[in-house]
């Protein structure tokens, strides 16, 4: 579908190497971007990434796993979902927004409270101890 | 061989017939195309006014369709089977119409001046909000659903605005008479003027702008904004232009099925007419989707009627309508006091429900609307009457309709519950789509999993099978001091927003520690995450301690002058404090550096926890003083700053009877007396205000002291969570007698136990924001970016109202 604001920038390479460094493009269309050192992160809890002008959120759970989502909490219109609290519901890893509470999975970006409304998600690994999270441009 | 299907129109209803085709399309045989002519994807029209609130509107996008924003269709060729844009040419197998409606304008003299508009779209909404900036005065032309929630945007918009109907009442197409002048009753309360039976002659203008208006009996009515939201029309000119067939009043004429004239052609929602009638609520455009993808994977579904009951909060007034509004018997209700008006429409035996409005109280919606065209399930007045909220879904049929937004019935719920393992509200919604869309049986949907035995259960979440109080006794006995712990062995998971924050206050309160060290960190709420008190747009307020209200000019400049140097937005509380509004996480440090130097500690306005004690000026100044409250209150504040508890507790003290400190309206409110102090507990404002009630009187200081602190302890040690001091009062077994006992008396022996525990907490308490500022550890979580410490949030914009900044959101990312 064409979206509303999927736009390919090419000059968003550029801004991508400004605020971590990036790794050699493996596949046109997306690059993997060094976002901290893996010790920087807190146990369940997240931390705001800026990428190009891009805002993820990466967490890393109870279990050592890594996830990163859209920043941008849209039940709310504003960049806060790194700053929720992570948990579980079931066998789901989540975050809860820290405005009004609902959960989205942070594997697929599904909102689990509120029906039709999801964020997007990223790839997210850790090399060499350190984090990297591939990012479209 | 794949088919190509057009959707013209990208409303809720063309939203639908996609993602109901997409969904049950499992063969692929539908390739989707969606023409959008506004320049956004879909988004809910029914709740537009919650645009307002900053609230996300959009439905989600579905997966492999494509969707061309701002591209409308400009001709259809049914004979060669296309549809053409600005841009393009697309060949189709199937066509279907979705172009809604229109808002109509009446053709009056000036309709088309600078500042009048129509409530319809986002843009519309953008646009209105823009000129109304800085205008005084707006006029409805409409007192319909739409017209009222114009009304309110306008409202908000901070208009003074009136309502013009030209029916007789409001809502004339649901409410009966006697309903409309209730609802004229609500809508004037709230300074609004209703103008019915009045007819718009012509909008009158000044250098090109809108003025006044004028009736046709010759009132005047001065306006700058005028919204005209007197009904809408079907879109059908594209259908028109291509020969297809529409209706004498507008509208594409279909068939049960959708089909329009032309082949493979056809039409669903509000531009459509079925059986001579146009339908213009989300819930018959939604059945009609439904039937069209039926048709389209070969299917035989038909259209036969839609529900058109409608439930609303409209200006914060309940307003429902269901079925007939009128009929052979009736039984209505008219409360004058209450400004409740009920009426069910009754058949002329008595026994059949056929239809009903209820406005002021719909809590009975839910149930009656299920019950249409049946028995009722109880005796008229029980089920109308408001203390009883809602008759139960007991004795509803299977066939009733729950939801009638997506047409689920009584059956498939009870199957979600009983069946299929659904064992909250969450679940059912998410198992069955009930209560999605409008929510008004969401309360149905709560009796019904009661109903089928799914206990209410004190739980504190799916984590702990206990509550607060259960995990706070656990804690003490067994002295576990980490959430690992805690949850390894009385719990499951890892914890949600509900269980983390309740353990972190817990081990807050037992022992008085700085917050944040280890993994206590990861189980706070953001504000107390950032000690700082998260805003709309993801920048934080800062509250600085002043105790007792009581501040040096030296100090107030030093506000002042933070407030100034980091541009913030200053409001003073309430609790007689000053907030510093705007910060975003990577100020927070340099601000506090600056607050803590000048002498300031935290106020732990972040957290639930001990907020402010509130004074009078007392005998220190007041010709009418008794005691001095300004130093009491200094040295509660000072005594209690920094204890967390189950919600936040706040006090006040006031030097006389006068009570010029509202100290009855706190959790702990001191007034003094001839002979020493009254203690007054129970009190708060809030949703729904209670005075605090007589605890002891005629208290010397000490023995005041001692009181507030066992009663504090106490609520700490067994209130639930976000249980406000009134609330666990009023919970309690035996009550206040009970508390007095307690705390008082010591019935329980616990007295030295909990003075004990506050004397802990006194001795330890150290400042949480000086304890951060020096220690670089506990600094580093204080930026907006991990990865580019130095930089703030975009999208953190400010723009300037009354002097000062204000947030602004910037909307969704690209």
């Amino acid at each position: 579908m064409t979206a509303a604001g999927v736009s390919v920038r090419k000059d968003a390479l550029l801004d991508t190497g400004r605020h971590g460094g990036v790794r050699a493009d493996p596949e046109a269309g997306a690059v993997w971007v060094v976002v901290c050192p893996y010790d920087r992160l807190e146990p369940e809890r997240g931390a705001a990434a800026l990428i190009g002008d891009r805002q993820i959120a990466i967490f890393r759970t109870h279990d050592g796993n890594l996830y990163a989502i859209d920043h941008y909490d849209p039940c709310c219109g504003a960049y806060v979902l790194a700053r929720g609290i992570v948990g579980t519901r079931g066998d789901v890893p989540t975050v809860a927004s820290p405005m009004h509470k609902q959960a989205y999975d942070l594997r697929t970006g599904v909102c689990l409270d509120r029906p039709g409304v999801s964020v997007r998600t990223y790839e997210i690994r850790c090399r060499d101890g350190l984090v990297e999270v591939r990012c479209p441009f | 061989m794949t088919k190509h299907l057009v959707v013209v129109g990208h409303g809720m209803v063309g939203h639908r017939l996609v993602e109901t085709l997409r969904a049950r399309d499992t063969a692929g045989a539908w390739r989707i195309t969606v023409l959008a002519e506004e320049n956004r994807p879909a988004y809910d029209r029914v709740r537009l006014s919650a645009w307002f609130d900053g609230e996300d509107l959009d439905l989600s996008p579905v997966e492999g369709v494509e969707v061309l924003l701002g591209e409308p269709a400009v001709g259809l060729d049914p004979e060669a089977r296309t549809v053409t844009t600005p841009r393009r040419t697309l060949a189709y197998d199937a066509l279907v119409l979705a172009t809604g409606s229109y808002a109509f304008v009446p053709p009056v003299p000036g309709h088309d001046l600078t500042g009048c508009f129509v409530y319809r779209t986002i843009d519309d909404l953008e646009a209105l909000t823009a000129y109304a900036r800085g205008r005084r005065r707006g006029v409805v032309v409409g007192g319909g659903l739409l017209g009222l929630e114009a009304a309110n945007a306008l409202r908000r918009l901070d208009l003074d605005t009136g309502v013009v109907e030209i029916a007789p009442r409001l809502m004339p197409l649901q409410v009966d008479e006697a309903g409309g002048a209730m609802l004229r009753r609500h809508i004037e309360n709230l300074g609004l003027t209703v103008h019915t039976g009045r007819v718009l002659a012509r909008v009158v203008g000044r250098d090109g702008a809108v003025r006044r208006v004028v009736f046709s009996d010759g009132g005047v009515l001065d306006a700058d904004v005028v919204v005209f939201a007197a009904g809408v029309r079907p879109r059908d000119e594209l259908a028109r232009a291509a020969g297809l067939t529409v209706g004498p009043r507008g509208g594409i004429v279909v068939d049960s099925a959708g089909r329009t004239s032309a082949p493979d052609v056809y039409a669903i929602g509000e531009c459509a007419q079925i059986d001579g009638r146009v339908y213009g609520l989300v819930a018959p455009g939604y059945a009609m989707a439904e039937v069209v993808a039926d048709r389209l994977l070969g299917g035989s579904a038909e259209f036969t009627g839609a529900d058109t009951s409608t439930k609303l909060k409209l200006l914060g007034v309940d307003v429902a309508s269901f079925g007939a509004i009128e009929g052979p018997l009736d039984v209505t209700v008219t409360d004058p006091s209450t400004g409740v008006y009920a009426k069910l429409v009754l058949s002329d035996d008595a026994r059949t429900l056929l239809g009903g409005i209820l406005v002021g109280d719909a809590r009975a919606y839910g149930t009656l609307r299920a019950c249409l065209g049946g028995p009722l399930p109880a005796p008229p007045l029980a089920l109308l009457a408001p203390a009883d909220g809602a008759a139960g879904p007991g004795d509803l049929p299977d066939t009733a309709l729950v939801c009638s937004c997506n047409a689920v019935t009584k059956a498939t719920i009870v199957t979600a519950i009983r069946e299929q393992g659904c064992t909250d509200v969450a679940a059912v919604k998410a198992c069955t789509r009930a209560g999605t869309t409008c929510g008004s049986c969401v309360p149905l949907l709560k009796q019904m999993l009661a109903s089928c035995g799914v206990p209410a259960s004190k739980a504190l979440c799916e984590h702990f099978d206990y509550s607060r109080q259960e995990l706070y006794d656990i804690m003490r006995v067994r002295g576990i001091r980490t959430f690992s712990q805690l949850v390894a062995e009385y719990g499951r998971g890892r914890g949600c927003d509900i269980c983390k924050p309740v353990v972190a206050s817990i081990l807050a309160s037992m022992t008085s520690g700085y917050i944040l060290d280890g993994e206590q960190a990861a189980l706070q709420d953001t504000n107390d995450h950032f000690l700082a008190n998260l805003q709309r747009n993801g920048t934080y307020s800062v509250v600085p301690r002043i105790p007792g209200g009581e501040i040096t000019p030296e100090k107030l400049i030093v506000i002042g002058e933070v407030a100034r140097d980091f541009n913030l937005y200053t409001k003073i509380t309430g609790g007689q404090r000053i907030d510093l509004l705007g910060a975003r996480v990577e100020q927070l440090p340099a601000i506090w550096r600056r607050l803590v130097d000048a002498g300031f500690e935290s106020g732990h306005a972040y957290g639930k926890a001990v907020r402010t004690v509130k004074s009078c000026v007392g005998t220190t100044w007041c010709r009418y003083g008794v005691q001095d409250s300004v130093g009491l209150a200094v040295a509660l504040e000072l005594r209690y700053r920094g204890l967390r508890a189950p919600h936040k507790i706040k006090a006040a003290v006031s030097g006389c009877a006068r009570e010029c400190a509202e100290a009855r309206g706190k959790d702990v409110g001191v007034i003094a007396t001839e002979a020493g102090w009254n203690l007054y507990v129970g009190g708060n404002g809030g949703f729904r205000p209670r005075h605090a009630d007589l605890l002891a009187k005629d208290l010397s200081t000490d023995e005041l002291v001692k009181l507030i602190d066992r009663f504090i302890m106490f609520y700490i040690r067994t209130a639930d969570r976000l249980e406000r001091t009134a609330a666990w009062i009023e919970r309690m077994e035996g009550g206040l007698d009970h508390l007095r006992a307690v705390i008082i008396d010591d019935s329980l022996g616990l007295a030295a136990e909990l003075e004990a525990a506050m004397a802990h907490h006194i001795a330890s308490y150290v400042d949480e924001w000086r304890a951060t500022l020096e220690d670089p550890e506990r600094l580093r979580r204080f930026v907006s970016f991990v990865n580019a410490p130095d930089v703030p949030d975009p999208s953190i914009q400010f723009t300037v109202e009354r002097d000062q900044p204000v947030p602004v959101l910037v909307g969704r990312p690209a």
